[in-house]
């Protein structure tokens, strides 16, 4: 399934900015960044957990807030892509 | 069974590197492509590509394959982690090498996957030549290759048995050149299977295409816990991964067709490929891109397996394949059913 992730993490102290960075790892290890805190993340049950799981380990739940969303395969529809960015197909040919 | 993706990196001087455990695909110092590594099962590079020791100690321990191969898609190396699979599975393999009766069955259906296909080819051309002269031609070629696999089963040695493949192989070359579009026969002539080097486009693209499928074939042995280098129809040579190419045998009428495919689509041209001096040929680097892509989307087409009865993407058919290979290998009275399209 397609997992969307968005995310606001509070960089108002040098705690908040630290903890920005390990969640954006966190979401580069498993998908690929489409905006600037959103990613999209193919994964099957057990990664999304696991996903999750790590996730919750690094944020703050007083100060920011995490989305998850479990988008599941509708014939690739899921996703209508326009504008200038371009995401991978991690399914389709890796020929570079 | 989940079809995982296979990273092919063609560009020359590209430098491959881990990051946060994603692998990040690095030209001049700009990243191209950066990739999670649960998406994929194997990273195939060509040529001069570099690579970090911590992506290689990654993918060895991730049991991702990693393969070298030189620019003209022939093998060189291959990273494996450490042993894994069934060892009993494995002495049991070794033990059927030892088996003349069983090696004899095992060889015979490596071949009769292999004639099955490739008559199924030529049919399939017969139905769709545009002359009725070429039809005649592929149907009493295909009906020649009938007559082989009834040989098949009356062949009492493995070099019986070898004879009858080479003669099929023969006969089908001879068909496949008619299935060449009449425009493109100038171009895409062949004269017979060459190889090391291959000697006309055809034989080029051929070569090209085998290579592909034999990682596949060897990554899906190893993949079902099988040894290899341990075979039936192949003999046993020092380096020579003989199981592989028992499997792969049935494959090959699929990289035919591919081939066929890629040429009567216009998709290929005479100017795709090099003349080297002493009468080589080899694909340009841009072609053997548009090859490898071409391959990549041909294994998700989806492909009716007889014997599963049930849809599967043509990329994982030779782990399907390997499973039943290794059932075979361990139980009696199970033999070998190779993959024949309906």
């Amino acid at each position: 399934m397609l997992v969307l992730v968005c995310y606001d993490v509070s960089t108002e102290t040098r705690a908040g900015r630290r903890r920005l960075r390990r969640v954006a790892k966190v979401c580069e290890s498993t998908g690929q960044r489409v905006q600037k805190s959103v990613f999209e993340c193919q994964l099957d049950v057990a990664q999304f957990e696991a996903l999750e799981r790590e996730l919750l380990a690094e944020i703050d739940a007083q100060q920011d807030c995490l989305r998850l969303y479990r988008i599941p395969g509708t014939r690739g529809f899921e996703v209508l892509e326009h504008g200038a960015f371009k995401a991978v197909d991690f399914d389709g040919p890796l020929v570079l | 069974m989940q079809l995982l993706n296979t990273l092919y990196v063609t560009t020359a001087d590209t430098y491959l590197r881990l990051d946060n455990d994603t692998l990040r695909v690095e030209v001049e110092q700009e990243t191209r492509l950066r990739v999670p590594l649960h998406h994929l099962s194997a990273v195939v590079c060509f040529g001069h590509t570099g690579l970090s020791a911590p992506l290689m100690h990654r993918l060895a321990e991730g049991g991702i394959a990693l393969v070298l191969l030189d620019d003209n898609g022939r093998f060189k190396a291959r990273l494996e982690g450490a042993v894994t699979g069934n060892v009993l599975l494995r002495q049991a393999q070794f033990g059927r090498v030892a088996d003349p009766a069983f090696t004899l069955d095992m060889a015979r259906a490596c071949v009769a996957g292999k004639i099955k296909n490739t008559r199924q080819v030529l049919q399939r051309g017969a139905r769709e030549a545009k002359s009725e002269d070429e039809a005649q031609v592929l149907t009493r070629l295909a009906d020649d290759l009938a007559a082989s696999l009834r040989a098949l089963t009356e062949a009492t040695s493995l070099d019986v048995l070898r004879g009858i493949e080479g003669e099929a192989a023969r006969q089908y070359f001879i068909g496949l050149n008619l299935l060449v579009r009449p425009e493109s026969r100038a171009v895409f002539q062949m004269d017979g299977r060459t190889r090391r080097p291959p000697r006309d486009r055809f034989n080029a693209m051929l070569s090209f295409l085998y290579s592909m499928w034999m990682n596949d074939c060897r990554s899906a042995l190893e993949a079902a816990g099988l040894d290899p280098q341990v075979g039936f129809l192949h003999a046993l040579r020092p380096g020579r991964a003989a199981l592989a190419l028992d499997l792969m045998e049935e494959f090959r009428p699929w990289a035919d067709r591919l081939a066929l495919t890629l040429i009567n689509r216009g998709q290929l041209t005479a100017d795709d490929f090099v003349l080297r001096e002493g009468g080589g040929v080899l694909l340009e680097p841009d072609a053997r891109k548009a090859v490898v892509v071409a391959y990549q989307e041909r294994k998700r087409d989806e492909i009716n397996h007889p014997l599963l009865a049930q849809s599967v993407p043509l990329g994982l058919v030779p782990l399907v394949q390997a499973r039943l290979m290794a059932r075979a290998l361990r139980d009696d009275g199970a033999p070998y059913v190779p993959f024949v399209a309906k």
